[in-house]
């Protein structure tokens, strides 16, 4: 059977869609911002923490990791209300996200920090710096330029994990893409669009982190 | 507490139910993802440009799109075309071009990542490409992978999720079909992702200990 491709709804629509994937990319940045700074503060915790710490951090991240995104998502809007927790939908997906992005971060920076040369740290012990100093000084610029490109790579996947707010009608891409398949049944256009829309964006990010890595020479 | 427990025992055969499709679609989704990734990983590895070129836009096009754009697409355009595959069918389809094309990328790293020399002498030794492949390097690229394999298994269930969207009645949709006549949305949820929880703990668990009995010592 033949199928007859008709563009015209797409280029109507181009603004929602793209409105959508900015939409996408906010929640993305502002859900790796958050996680970041957990995934900092876990990665400490796991490395330099006494066990219990080590334990409770190991368990946040498998927890996390073993768990389906879109669980979380649903919990965070729909069951937290329960306990007097309420908020907005962009709000919930981007905590959601956000705690999901700390659990996959805590891997990425627990790996370099253990990368970082014992070497280093002894170093700058022995110039009288505290053991605060040497970590804010020392090992964090270095931990964070090794972290690089998997924090790079864990950027796209969320990136491509905003997807799941459509579930909850939050109007990003997926969700604009899915709305002109259902009211035009331009079934094959609509999907290609998002598609295109997705794989261009993550390849432009992928080659900006590529120049920040040259940018920044590895330790 | 009470009234989850009662509820639960009320709703046991269809949580279970759910539970035994997604462990259904899951499974189904690894294998047929790992045979493709099987063959797309040599193609990658070994194949020239023209068996390349399609291949390399396969992975990176798949690699660079959502899951859930996948399963939508795979839903509505299957549709569309006249396909008669049932939501599940349509879900296990998109969940399997998802696995094939990361075990893909996985695949053709390991094997690229084995010394020449070895086809060399397995040239030498007037084996056949298909025997270096089968005898020489596949055993030691599988061994490589195996760690990445376990985690992208947990990675599909975690996505058969997903497919609660296009309606295939697996744990997620059962869960909340439970939730919109209890109201117990929390109890619910929970005991979902705990559930997806453990049977993501029993794969890696399974998958470490295959770690230890195939590793080099």
């Amino acid at each position: 059977m033949t199928y007859v491709f008709n563009f015209d709804v797409i280029w109507a629509n181009a603004g929602n869609l793209v409105g959508g994937l900015a939409l996408g990319l906010a929640l993305a940045l502002v859900a790796v911002l958050i996680g970041a700074v957990i995934g900092l503060i876990v990665a400490f915790a796991a490395v330099d923490g006494s066990p219990a710490w080590r334990r409770l951090a190991g368990g946040y991240v498998t927890f996390v990791r073993n768990t389906p995104l879109l669980v979380i998502v649903l919990v965070a809007y729909f069951a937290l209300p329960e306990l007097g927790i309420r908020m907005e939908k962009l709000e919930s997906f981007v905590v959601s996200l956000a705690l999901y992005a700390g659990a996959y971060l805590t891997e990425v920076f627990r790996a370099s920090l253990i990368g970082v040369p014992v070497g280093l740290t002894d170093a700058g012990l022995s110039i009288g710096l505290t053991r605060f100093q040497v970590a804010r000084l020392i090992r964090l610029p270095i931990m964070l330029r090794n972290a690089l490109p998997a924090l790079g790579s864990t950027f796209i996947s969320l990136f491509k994990d905003t997807s799941l707010a459509a579930a909850i009608s939050i109007p990003e891409l997926t969700f604009q893409a899915r709305r002109i398949n259902v009211d035009s049944f331009r079934v094959v256009e609509a999907w290609m669009a998002a598609s295109v829309l997705y794989v261009s964006t993550s390849l432009v990010i992928a080659a900006g982190l590529r120049r920040l890595e040259r940018v920044f020479p590895r330790f | 507490m009470e009234r989850f427990l009662a509820e639960l025992w009320n709703v046991r055969w269809q949580l279970a139910e759910g539970f035994v499709a997604t462990v259904e679609v899951s499974a189904a989704a690894i294998v047929v993802g790992s045979v493709i990734g099987l063959f797309v990983g040599i193609g990658l590895a070994f194949g020239n440009r023209p068996v390349r070129w399609p291949l390399r836009a396969y992975v990176d096009v798949i690699r660079g799109t959502p899951v859930l754009v996948l399963i939508l697409a795979a839903f509505y355009i299957l549709a569309a075309f006249g396909v008669q595959f049932t939501a599940t069918g349509s879900g296990i389809f998109a969940l399997s071009l998802f696995c094939g094309a990361h075990l893909g990328e996985i695949f053709r790293g390991a094997l690229q990542a084995i010394p020449l020399t070895q086809i060399e002498a397995g040239r030498s030794m007037g084996l056949r490409m298909s025997q270096i492949l089968l005898l020489v390097l596949l055993p030691q690229a599988l061994r490589q992978v195996l760690p990445v394999w376990i985690n992208t298994a947990v990675e599909i269930v975690k996505a058969s999720t997903l497919l609660s969207i296009i309606g295939v009645g697996e744990l997620l949709l059962k869960t909340q079909e439970v939730i919109g006549r209890t109201f117990l949305t929390l109890d619910f949820y929970v005991f979902a992702g705990l559930i997806y929880f453990l049977i993501n703990l029993l794969i890696e668990r399974i998958g470490r200990r295959a770690e230890r009995r195939f590793a080099l010592t």
